[in-house]
């Protein structure tokens, strides 16, 4: 039986007139303690999936499944078993760490000793703090506290929406550490992120663009399927160097990339060919073959979908 | 039943950590009733009245000591001449003034009677009114008293009283319209607003995906709310008994139950209006302009539902508070029991099922 099931899966906002679609069709499984990210930029339909997995929305097309039970027929079931943290801090802001989590316990027809053991490694991170409003807690803090509250009741299925989402650096690589700890224990994740560089840490991801799904695959088939060269490029005048590179004939796509710009090459063209069209108008560019990552995947998908 | 308790717990801690608002929601009934019951009185007490006596003598300056004796009056200037009344009332502070003829005296002796003009301020109608008839009514019994021993042969007098508000006492009004404002106030909008805020703070988003029931939460919220109630009924009460001396002639239980009624009236009525709105803010708006104006403008307790036009008479009857203002004033001021109220207290217990299951019905189990 797999974990979640999405067939079809479709969700308008809107009336008839106007309206837009935030899910067109969107299909994929997750296995059982499989570890699934789904990848995309704000407004691409991650949390309207999110929230009819866990029951909160109704699609308007398609059906879907989590644990062999149907997201719409049998929503009390679902609302038993899962674990849901939502992008935004949802907790009681005026409840303290220790009140927050016995809260959770209780109304999920459990207690904290019964599943200490899952949230330990979590928990006693926070518990030094479990006197504290949950309100003044930092921000990576606040997430651990949610993640122990989503897990308090041992889900079969845990469903995570941006969790790392305005969290420091140190805390978001934390975060998917404890991911990889839940893993272990045989907890089905699903966690979106508008973090490229996060997908490498899932064990498949789904990469969704404006309520399509682009791709869905192992972050390492991802990168073994862009299939082309890519070239990073540098010089003094960026600005410039973009232009000229759009130009150059052996050029597939360009795109500004952080500090460099990353140049898709033709098949036909090659890095020395680069070097050499640089020469005459860019002297102090720099241009070395780099390995692609999740982002320069998701731009070609995006451009050829 | 775990879950309950644990939820009611946590609705605990909301109210009891929020310091300001607690202090507002206990201390409310108190200043509103120190408010009604001292500063927004119409009722006549030692108004400033001034005197334009032209006659001056034995029997204007007694009645001048009448009215000033009385409380209703305080005499605080003599006039000298007509002029002078317009001025006067232009000042502001005078609200009367009361003018002897000349001859006054000689005119009762020879032609059996005079006249006093009374000149008011009817810029406050109903003030005017008062007044004019606390004085006529001091006068008259000036005028029985000189006549004590005259036998008159045909006179018809009339006598009137004023049954259970003989001294016609704002606070026998208010209070009933005061218990039922706050009780509105607190329970509608405050009930409304916990629900409207777990659903802006997305803490409902996470309770909604959780085995517990819908209703439980929901109930859970108003249990405190109904206990808060509990207190300002008895804060209420106590005032008015002790400090603005209106009597419970009825029984205090059903008085007690009938209040304890209104406020599952209004907590049901909060219910409703919380899940129709999706923000606080809307919440607040429709619980006041909603709710609380009709419950101070038709209930009864600010304006007389008799004296309205009939579109407004019938749309009263919807409105929950003026059947409470209408219990609590028979069982508080009249004394009655529950055999003259029970067709009231109907519509209350019918009302509050109704939206109840109105508001059970429009619950909603998901996000949109």
């Amino acid at each position: 039986m797999k974990a979640v099931l999405a067939e079809n899966l479709v969700k308008r906002y809107g009336d008839k007139r106007s309206h837009t679609e935030a899910l067109k069709e969107v299909s994929f499984e997750v296995k059982q303690g499989e570890l699934f990210g789904i990848i995309g930029p704000d407004g691409a339909g991650k949390t309207s999936l999110f929230r009819i997995l866990t029951t909160l929305l109704l699609p308007d097309g398609g059906n879907a499944t989590v644990d062999g039970y149907d997201v719409v027929k049998d929503f009390k079931s679902i609302r038993k078993r899962v674990g849901y943290m939502p992008g935004r801090f949802s907790l009681y802001q005026d409840l303290s760490v220790a009140e927050n989590l016995e809260f959770f316990a209780t109304i999920f027809e459990t207690s904290i000793e019964e599943n200490y053991e899952l949230i330990k490694d979590i928990y006693s991170q926070i518990e030094p703090f479990k006197d504290r409003k949950a309100g003044k807690l930092s921000g990576g803090m606040k997430q651990k506290l949610a993640l122990s509250c989503a897990l308090i009741h041992r889900p079969s299925v845990l469903f995570l929406d941006e969790p790392t989402t305005g969290v420091d650096a140190v805390s978001r690589m934390e975060f998917w550490d404890m991911l990889q700890g839940l893993k272990k224990q045989g907890i089905t994740i699903l966690v979106s992120t508008p973090y490229m560089d996060e997908a490498s840490l899932c064990d498949r991801v789904a990469l969704i663009q404006t309520g399509n799904i682009l791709s869905i695959n192992s972050p390492e088939n991802i990168i073994s399927n862009f299939g082309r060269s890519l070239v990073a490029v540098r010089s003094n005048k960026m600005f410039d160097l973009l232009k000229d590179l759009k130009y150059f004939e052996g050029t597939e796509d360009v795109y500004a990339f952080g500090e460099y710009h990353h140049l898709v090459l033709k098949n036909s063209s090659s890095l020395a060919e680069v070097k050499e069209f640089l020469s005459a108008r860019h002297f102090d560019s720099e241009a070395t073959m780099v390995t692609p990552g999740i982002e320069d995947c998701f731009i070609a998908l995006m451009k050829s979908s | 039943m775990k879950q309950f308790i644990s939820f009611v717990k946590k609705e605990f801690y909301h109210i009891g950590r929020d310091r300001r608002t607690l202090f507002i929601l206990l201390v409310m009934p108190i200043v509103q009733i120190i408010i009604f019951g001292f500063a927004l009185t119409n009722e006549v007490k030692n108004s400033s009245i001034a005197v334009l006596d032209q006659a001056n003598d034995v029997g204007t300056r007694s009645i001048i000591a009448e009215l000033d004796a009385s409380n209703y009056f305080t005499v605080q200037k003599n006039l000298n001449s007509y002029k002078e009344v317009e001025s006067e009332f232009k000042k502001g502070k005078i609200k009367m003034v009361i003018v002897f003829p000349q001859n006054f005296a000689t005119d009762i002796k020879h032609f059996n009677k005079a006249q006093i003009q009374f000149i008011t301020d009817a810029s406050d109608p109903n003030l005017a009114n008062t007044m004019n008839s606390y004085a006529s009514n001091i006068i008259m019994d000036y005028q029985n008293r000189i006549n004590q021993d005259l036998k008159l042969p045909y006179r018809i007098k009339t006598e009137y009283r004023m049954l259970y508000n003989a001294q016609l006492k704002g606070a026998y009004s208010f209070v009933p319209g005061v218990m039922s404002m706050v009780l509105m106030l607190i329970c509608t909008m405050m009930t409304a607003i916990t629900i409207v805020k777990e659903k802006e703070l997305g803490t409902m988003e996470v309770m909604l995906v959780s085995p517990v029931q819908p209703l439980k939460i929901v109930i859970a919220k108003a249990v405190p709310y109904l206990l808060l109630s509990t207190i300002n009924i008895t804060t209420i009460l106590l005032l008015s008994v002790f400090v603005l001396d209106v009597p419970i002639n009825g029984s205090i239980i059903l008085l007690v139950s009938e209040a304890i009624l209104f406020t599952l009236t209004s907590l049901a009525l909060g219910l409703l209006i919380s899940t129709v709105t999706d923000s606080q803010q809307t919440a607040m708006f429709i619980s006041l302009t909603g709710m609380f104006l009709p419950t101070v403008m038709l209930s009864g307790f600010m304006f007389p539902i008799e004296n309205m036009p009939l579109p407004l008479q019938i749309i009263s009857n919807i409105v929950p508070a003026k059947w409470f203002y209408f219990i609590v004033k028979s069982v508080m001021i009249k004394g009655v029991g529950l055999a003259s109220v029970w067709r009231e207290t109907l519509i209350l217990v019918a009302m509050t099922g109704f939206f109840l299951l109105l508001s059970i019905k429009k619950f909603k189990i998901r996000l949109a």
